[in-house]
């Protein structure tokens, strides 16, 4: 239905306003001041620029309306039927034309003025040529006033024409002025189409859409069509004749036999006979309407006769109904869509296009190989068993009576193992054991296991004559025993002696005494000796005997008091190493001096240790980030880093 | 219920412990512990790893081939039930892994059996070098030390010859 859709048209401006759009676009769109300094053929080039773009405007428009109206030759020939019957093709075309013609002309005219611009010596002639170019161009185009407004005309009636698809299944209703043509649309569409009670009250084409058998039907309305030849029809009455012609349609042909419309019923079958021509091919229906006023029955003997007639003669079928009261127009339109289904589908088989279909329909019949007959197999047991009846009380039990037995839904739990097929039926509620001393019993189930087991008895017996399982007791001699112990006990002192360097080894980083300071008792080495079965007594036989006699000298030293350790010791002992002195007692005489110092010194700290005030000796960090080591904005490490 | 086998050491994996890993490609990995689980994401080959039985396997520590072990497997054919058969099959597993524990000490055993030289070479020279350690040497044991080198060496020659 898009397909034929003239409402897109633009708007065909008059040629005064076409005039102004251009000029004015021109005026926008190029540039407008020339400055003292531009060179000569930079003026030419601002001139020729403009008059180029002048034409190129025309041209774009003039190109656009003539693409955007539809040419006649190439479209549907019920719509380029229906435009000539309107809008009068020759005119139509002669408006085009000269449209056509007025853009070669623009376009010579534009060439002819760049070229002569191409000449021009001064600003003043450069733009006499312009003026010229352009002037001569809305000459050209005011030229076109008429076609322009004609064509103007045409583009806002073509735009309200209903959109009629040509190809579409249609129900096109036709007859004389009337005769109930509109009222026949208005029942079975939705369309809404004006139905007054006199003549050619419908002027045009009307299109309704309906729905039946779930396809979109397209009805159309025509307007009434008298009794006269061709060449004196109205174009009211020629739009009809145009649908008629060339929509393949199912025609109504639309009869009122109570002369209502104020037409004869002769007169009514001449119209159909002369307008019969319209229909081949096409199926056809006659329609009589208004039977609640005149039936066919009703009418005289020769009328009737006629009727059927024409009817017989051309495979038209007569259908009656009425508008007034609905009768039958519901079956009238059933009966006019199936057929024009029907005749539209015989039109496609006889087409050339039906092949291609045809071919991809493939219906598969295979042929039977040979005459042995297949039938279906029904075990015995099935055949015999009598059939299942709800009523019957000897009837079989199925599991849902089962489940309804034992407590309904939720509660009966299926018997699983009824159906077993064992060898023993005992043995269908065996609780299966599957895991034995960590193995699955399942890998070791075996038919012929008792078999297996009894080879392997077999083996097991020859393997024992063999003497493969006999272990040879070795004996063993006291040397070999006495070497072993002692080894084990050398192996045992060995790992007493790593563990203990291990021990020591614990210490890891602390300062560890060289070897010759580190001194080693006495009872030390004799208990090691002693261990290894050495005699000790020599070694401590000398330390025990000999004594340090002191010395007359030391008594005679008056100078210090006997009970002194320091006095007696400077005297006996060469010190051979630097003593680490306590400073706290430095300078102190003896003890009693130390403990008043002692005492003093707490008492002076009693103060500001009750207070828990901080004294000279406490760890203070005074300045937490010292200013030097944090104020650089450096990156790279701060200031006392380099 | 199944008792599965531990991807990675081979132990027994009882209902409801260890955890499995399904691969991409379904297959399916059970292990019975993390340390087997973290092995495994470690990419590292149960073979190569001592204390996991395909190691012992492989490197001949345990008993691998033996009709016993042509009982245990995996049969993908459904018997039907019989009570005869599995009270049978029952009595054999016992027996069966009877046969084998026997057929393991044995094979243990002859293992071990080339120890025996190694052992005693080496204790004749823990007490050459290290007689030290355990008592000043005396005559006696020196002696004693002598006659067991020179009878290994007579032993050794003998069977040189």
């Amino acid at each position: 239905m898009a397909l034929y859709n003239f409402k897109r048209i633009q708007p065909v401006p008059p040629a005064n306003d076409f005039l102004d759009i251009v000029l004015s676009k021109t005026q926008r769109k190029t540039p407008t001041v020339i400055h003292k300094n531009y060179k000569i053929g930079r003026i030419r080039q601002f001139y020729m620029r403009k008059v180029k773009f002048t034409q190129d405007s025309f041209e774009e428009k003039l190109k656009a309306m003539l693409e955007e109206f539809p040419k006649l030759d190439d479209i549907h020939p019920f719509y380029s039927d229906l435009m000539n019957v309107l809008y009068d093709k020759d005119h139509y075309k002669i408006a085009l034309g000269q449209i056509n013609t007025a853009r070669h002309l623009i376009d010579q005219v534009a060439k002819e003025y760049v070229r002569l611009l191409k000449f021009g010596d001064s600003l003043y002639r450069c733009k006499q040529l312009k003026k010229a170019a352009l002037g001569r161009m809305a000459t050209i185009m005011k030229r076109q006033k008429d076609s322009l407004v004609y064509l103007e005309q045409v583009r806002q009636h073509l735009a309200r024409l209903p959109s009629i698809d040509p190809n579409t299944r249609t129900l096109l209703i036709c007859g004389y002025p009337n005769v109930g043509k509109s009222s026949f649309m208005n029942k079975i569409t939705r369309a809404d189409v004006d139905v007054q009670p006199y003549a050619f009250t419908t002027k045009s084409l009307f299109v309704g859409h309906m729905d039946y058998r779930y396809l979109r039907w397209q009805v159309i309305d025509t307007p009434g069509i008298l009794d006269h030849p061709l060449e004196q029809m109205n174009t009211i009455e020629m739009q009809s004749v145009t649908a008629l012609a060339h929509l393949r349609a199912c025609i109504m042909f639309f009869m009122d036999l109570s002369e209502q419309c104020g037409y004869s019923v002769k007169d009514q079958i001449t119209l159909y006979q002369n307008v019969k021509p319209l229909f081949v091919n096409k199926p056809t229906f006659i329609v009589i309407n208004k039977i609640d006023v005149t039936r066919p029955e009703d009418l005289p003997e020769d009328e009737q006769i006629m009727l059927k007639e024409i009817a017989e003669r051309d495979g038209a079928q007569i259908v009656q109904l009425s508008c007034h009261t609905d009768e039958g127009v519901i079956d009238v339109r059933n009966t006019a869509c199936d057929k024009l289904l029907a005749a539209r589908v015989d039109f496609k088989l006889k087409g050339n296009k039906i092949n291609e279909v045809i071919n991809k329909i493939h219906l598969a019949e295979p042929i039977a190989r040979d005459d042995i007959p297949r039938t279906p197999f029904i075990p015995e047991q099935v055949k015999g068993r009598p059939l299942y009846d709800m009523k019957d009380p000897k009837r079989r039990k199925l599991e849902r009576d089962l489940e309804a037995e034992g407590g309904g839904p939720g509660v009966f739990s299926v018997d699983l193992k009824k159906k077993y097929l064992l060898k023993n039926d005992e043995w269908k509620y065996d609780a299966i054991p599957e895991i034995i001393d960590g193995k699955n019993i399942i890998d070791f189930v075996d038919p012929d296991i008792a078999e297996k087991l009894d080879a392997l008895e077999r083996e097991e017996q020859k393997l024992e004559a063999e003497g493969y399982y006999d272990s040879a007791e070795e004996m063993v001699d006291s040397e070999e025993e006495e070497t072993k112990r002692l080894a084990e006990i050398i192996k045992e002192k060995k790992k007493l002696i790593i563990q203990a360097h291990r021990a020591k080894k614990m210490m890891k980083n602390r300062p560890v005494m060289p070897r010759t300071v580190i001194t080693k008792s006495v009872e030390e080495m004799e208990e090691q000796l002693g261990q290894l079965g050495l005699d000790a007594s020599a070694i401590r036989g000398r330390s025990l005997t000999r004594k340090r006699k002191r010395t007359e000298t030391d008594d005679m030293d008056v100078d210090y008091p006997p009970s002194s350790p320091q006095a007696s010791r400077s005297i006996s002992v060469a010190r051979s190493k630097s003593a680490v002195r306590d400073r706290s007692i430095a300078g102190l005489a003896d003890t009693k001096q130390q403990k008043e110092t002692e005492k003093q010194k707490k008492l002076s700290q009693r103060k500001s240790n009750l207070l828990a005030k901080v004294g000279e000796s406490d760890r203070s960090i005074k300045v937490k980030r010292p200013k030097h080591l944090f104020s650089s904005k450096m990156t790279n490490g701060k200031k006392d880093w380099r | 219920m199944r008792l599965e086998k531990c991807y990675f050491c081979s132990s027994t994996i009882y209902p409801g412990h260890g955890t499995m890993f399904v691969r991409n490609d379904s297959k399916m990995f059970r292990f019975c512990r993390s340390k087997c689980h973290a092995a495994f994401k470690h990419k590292r080959n149960p073979r190569k790893v001592r204390w996991t039985k395909a190691f012992r396997k492989a490197a001949g520590k345990e008993m691998a081939i033996d009709s016993t072990f042509e009982f245990e497997k995996r049969r993908n054919v459904p018997v039907r039930y019989d009570r005869e058969l599995m009270a049978t099959t029952v009595k054999a597993i016992k027996r069966i892994s009877e046969i084998r524990a026997k057929r393991e000490r044995v094979f243990y055993k002859n293992r071990m059996s080339s120890n025996k030289e190694r052992e005693k070479a080496e204790n004749i020279r823990e007490i050459q070098t290290n007689i030290e350690l355990i008592g000043a040497p005396s005559a006696k044991i020196k002696a004693q030390i002598a006659k067991v080198t020179e009878k290994m060496q007579q032993n050794s020659d003998m069977e040189i010859l």
